[in-house]
């Protein structure tokens, strides 16, 4: 029941909280130099005032800046993002049509770099200050300080280019005509190569966060009675140890859950992975701005459900924490 | 009493054998995939003429004609066509039996409709030429004749695909052309038909089976995949998952490492009609910049081939003034401005402009152009060679929507440009330098601020005298001015690489290069 009402609330205030994005972020994309018609008519390589004056009518960029605002305001109340200016196509079609292929990227880079991060971490911290721990120390250190488009490059010379074993960009082999098992097995060999690049980055973080924590949690008097009683050590660890450190890792698994949408950027562009990272970012550069502004709306939306679950999560994880007035 | 001008089917053909005399009878069947980067916004031709919209649209929607490498008219939609004497009429007869892709028929009714309806309304280049245009008419199913005010020889330049496209007039008249269901779904004349379009990720074109022109097109199908990474793009064209790129898909610095692989090949032909005339451009409303000695002392300081060497590794010339030498009336009989970073010392001197402690004469704002690597290299190039010389620049870092919104402002001292020059100075040159054209909030204009009478006179009467040698003499003499008087620092003509598998033959056989419809595309043993 206080789940319900603690649920309900979050969903009340979420609303003022989506209203003040909504403005904050309509006002900033504003603030930018250029707007879609002079960006347009300059890629046309020819242009005339007219041509101009016609494409903002058509971007609706001919009202004032208010009634811009008011009009959005009403029209996302009403469930509708707009049209894309520039690609005269429904926003929402547009997010609908990329976004499969960003939670597909994204969600599998997520649980892999999750699990596998939160394997290594304890690894290392039952073996801390042995090699094991050295080795994962510092592959993990490598992964995370290392940029993430040029893990992408190396892995393309590497498996791509001269092993030739992992297509190099894309996300389904054009004109192959796949259908069925085939299909998917070939949108699975397109995902390796930018899942990997994009797990590996917060799979560093996880198995940091994760032997950190374990070591703390180590120390505790709690531990040391366990052991003491005799308990299996893969117990101490799974039971007594993993439970109380994980609590950081949820943390961080919740802030990454709210960037499954938005957050792919970097390798959404290197892979040529068509998804909604990359709409948002050439459409900042077109300044599209009902694009971008849909895309926003979207991943705030998604940080929140996500901040809610990760806060209930927190109370099944740990009894100790209660969800709060 | 007219002047044949028509090039029959047959010329087409001599030039697609000359350009493969070692080929076999073209083949049949196969697919074609090239990169297309930016993605396109739309495909609707008539209403969006970006550089990856032609090259994608070309395959879909024709013009009247198309030209040869030296800019010679050569059919397409026409198939024959006569200018009169007096310069004003212009009588096109259009080819028979072409259908739209939906099955109705093309007739001169859909030509009148695109020249004379759609296009005034939509596209900014068409406008301009349409200005002069006193008629079109359609006297029967095949023919078209237009009328203009006064004579306008470079009118024959106006009708390559991206500046005329022909429009279906049964889907789009009476309807708002913007707003219009086809656009999505684009039906043209063209050799190959739309299918798809995966967002994000490719443009499916199929072979259009009711091609008017018989046993064409070779290929099945067309595939553009949007690779949006220029790193990626190359590794693309190295795995041989793309058979051609176009324009600047690859960064300058990697074209001759791809150029040397077995599988690839590179030409730079195919830019002819567009002729990319790169400049520093100047605001010349402002000290010191508005003094022409000034403007001098900058052509001297930059080493322009270097530029064209280690910036944009050899893809064309040197730019030697205001009109490119693909384009007509280029002469090369104008004042030069060597690398002689002392002469340009000498010229600030004169003015004054005498260097401070530091060795700095004067300070001014720089603005790159953001169209990639090469040219953020090629700013911090001048910038560099302008310090010899004691001109401070302030690189100032923009993207395309700010660089769009401050130079069409004239917000900035020096920047980087590159136009297009549609074949004709009149088309493409002129806008740049006459002061009629000065339109502020206006890209592609007289952005500069450049005022000058003579050249105002020049240029509007080689736009209407119809004998060409008395027009070359005119435009040599505007040549002359322009040079002396550096409204630009002109520095490369470009001409961009196309990169292809060997095995494709005729990718590149006329001046509108991979804008070209196709159909005469195969695939060679």
């Amino acid at each position: 029941m206080a789940i319900l009402e603690f649920v309900g609330r979050r969903l009340f205030w979420a609303i003022f909280v989506i209203l003040g994005i909504v403005i904050l972020n309509f006002i900033l994309l504003r603030l930018a130099p250029g707007d879609p018609a002079a960006i347009m008519a300059g890629q046309s390589g020819a242009t005339d005032p007219e041509y101009i004056a016609q494409l903002r009518v058509q971007f609706g960029l001919d009202q004032p800046l208010y009634m811009q605002l008011l009009t959005y305001i009403r029209d996302v109340a009403m469930l509708d993002l707009g049209m894309s200016g520039r690609q005269q196509v429904p926003v929402i079609d547009l997010i609908a049509r990329r976004l499969p292929a960003t939670l597909l990227l994204t969600i599998t880079a997520y649980f892999l770099s999750l699990g596998l991060g939160v394997l290594l971490g304890v690894l290392a911290a039952r073996r801390v200050g042995k090699w094991q721990d050295s080795v994962i120390t510092v592959l993990a250190l490598l992964a995370y300080a290392t940029p993430l488009f040029w893990i992408g490059l190396m892995l393309i010379l590497l498996f791509s280019v001269t092993l030739g074993w992992l297509p190099a960009y894309g996300m389904r082999t054009t004109g192959a005509g796949l259908t069925g098992m085939a299909y998917v097995l070939d949108i699975l060999h397109h995902l390796i190569l930018p899942m990997v690049t994009l797990g590996l980055f917060y799979m560093a973080v996880y198995a940091r966060l994760a032997r950190a924590s374990m070591l703390e949690v180590a120390d505790q008097d709690y531990i040391k009675t366990a052991v003491a009683k005799g308990l299996p050590d893969g117990r101490v660890t799974r039971a007594h140890m993993l439970r109380n450190a994980v609590l950081p890792v949820i943390s961080f698994a919740g802030f990454q859950a709210g960037h499954l949408v938005g957050g792919a950027v970097l390798v959404e562009t290197v892979f040529a992975w068509p998804g909604i990272g990359r709409l948002a970012f050439d459409a900042l550069l077109q300044r599209d701005y009902n694009v971008l502004l849909g895309v926003f709306l979207f991943t705030a939306i998604m940080v929140i459900i996500f901040n809610i679950i990760t806060d209930i999560i927190y109370t099944l994880v740990d009894p100790r924490i209660e969800v709060g007035r | 009493m007219f002047r044949r001008a028509a090039f029959m089917a047959s010329a087409a053909a001599v030039i697609g054998v000359a350009a493969s005399a070692y080929a076999d009878e073209p083949k049949r069947g196969g697919q074609l995939s090239a990169i297309i980067n930016p993605e396109p916004p739309i495909l609707m031709l008539g209403l969006n003429q970006q550089g990856p919209t032609q090259a994608v649209a070309g395959k879909i929607y024709q013009s009247l004609l198309t030209y040869d490498f030296d800019l010679n008219p050569m059919p397409s939609l026409a198939r024959e066509w006569e200018v009169a004497d007096d310069g004003l009429t212009y009588t096109f007869h259009l080819q028979e039996g072409v259908t739209w892709h939906d099955g109705e028929a093309f007739t001169a009714a859909d030509a009148v409709f695109s020249l004379d309806e759609f296009l005034p309304e939509t596209h900014p280049r068409w406008r301009q030429l349409y200005r002069n245009v006193a008629s079109i008419d359609a006297p029967d199913d095949h023919t078209l004749v237009i009328e203009l005010e006064e004579p306008f020889p470079a009118f024959i330049m106006a009708f390559e695909t991206a500046s005329a496209p022909m429009i279906p007039k049964h889907l789009y008249e009476g309807t708002d052309y913007r707003d219009n269901e086809w656009n999505q779904t684009p039906i043209g004349t063209g050799p190959f038909k739309f299918e798809e379009w995966n967002r994000g990720s490719s443009i499916h074109l199929v072979r259009n089976d009711d091609y008017w022109k018989d046993g064409k097109p070779y290929l099945d199908e067309i595939y553009f995949e949007v690779i949006p990474d220029a790193a990626s793009r190359v590794t693309a064209l190295e795995t041989q998952r793309v058979h051609m790129s176009r324009g600047e898909d690859i960064e300058f610095f990697d074209v001759p490492r791809v150029a040397q692989l077995d599988h690839l090949e590179v030409t730079t032909q195919g830019w002819e009609m567009f002729a990319p005339h790169a400049w520093l451009e100047f605001n010349v409303r402002e000290e010191p910049i508005s003094d022409k000695r000034f403007r001098q002392a900058v052509m001297h300081a930059i080493d322009r081939e270097f530029i064209l060497n280690n910036i944009f590794f050899g893809s064309g010339n040197v730019a030697t003034g205001p009109i490119s030498s693909s384009t007509l009336f280029y002469d090369d009989n104008v004042p030069e401005y060597e690398y002689d970073p002392d002469r340009a010392r000498e010229l600030l001197d004169e003015m004054g402009l005498e260097p401070d402690g530091n060795g700095v004469r004067t300070e001014l704002r720089l603005l790159p152009i953001p169209y990639g690597e090469a040219w953020d290299r090629l700013g911090e190039y001048v910038r560099q060679q302008l310090i010899e010389v004691g001109i401070q620049t302030d690189l100032e870092a923009a993207d395309a929507g700010t660089w769009a919104e401050r130079v069409a402002n004239w917000d900035y001292d020096m920047t980087f440009n590159y136009l297009y020059q549609y074949g004709d100075p009149a088309i493409g040159v002129s806008r740049s330098y006459i002061s009629d054209n000065i339109q502020r909030g206006t890209l592609f204009t007289n952005t500069m601020g450049y005022e000058n009478e003579e050249v105002d006179r020049l240029f509007e009467e080689a736009a209407r005298e119809i004998d060409p040698e008395r027009r070359q003499e005119l435009y040599t003499e505007v040549q002359q001015i322009l040079v002396e008087e550096v409204p630009v620092g002109w520095l490369i003509e470009l001409e961009f690489p196309t990169i292809y598998d060997v095995r494709f033959e005729n990718l590149v056989t006329t001046a509108i290069g991979t804008n070209e419809t196709y159909d005469d595309v195969y695939i060679a043993e």
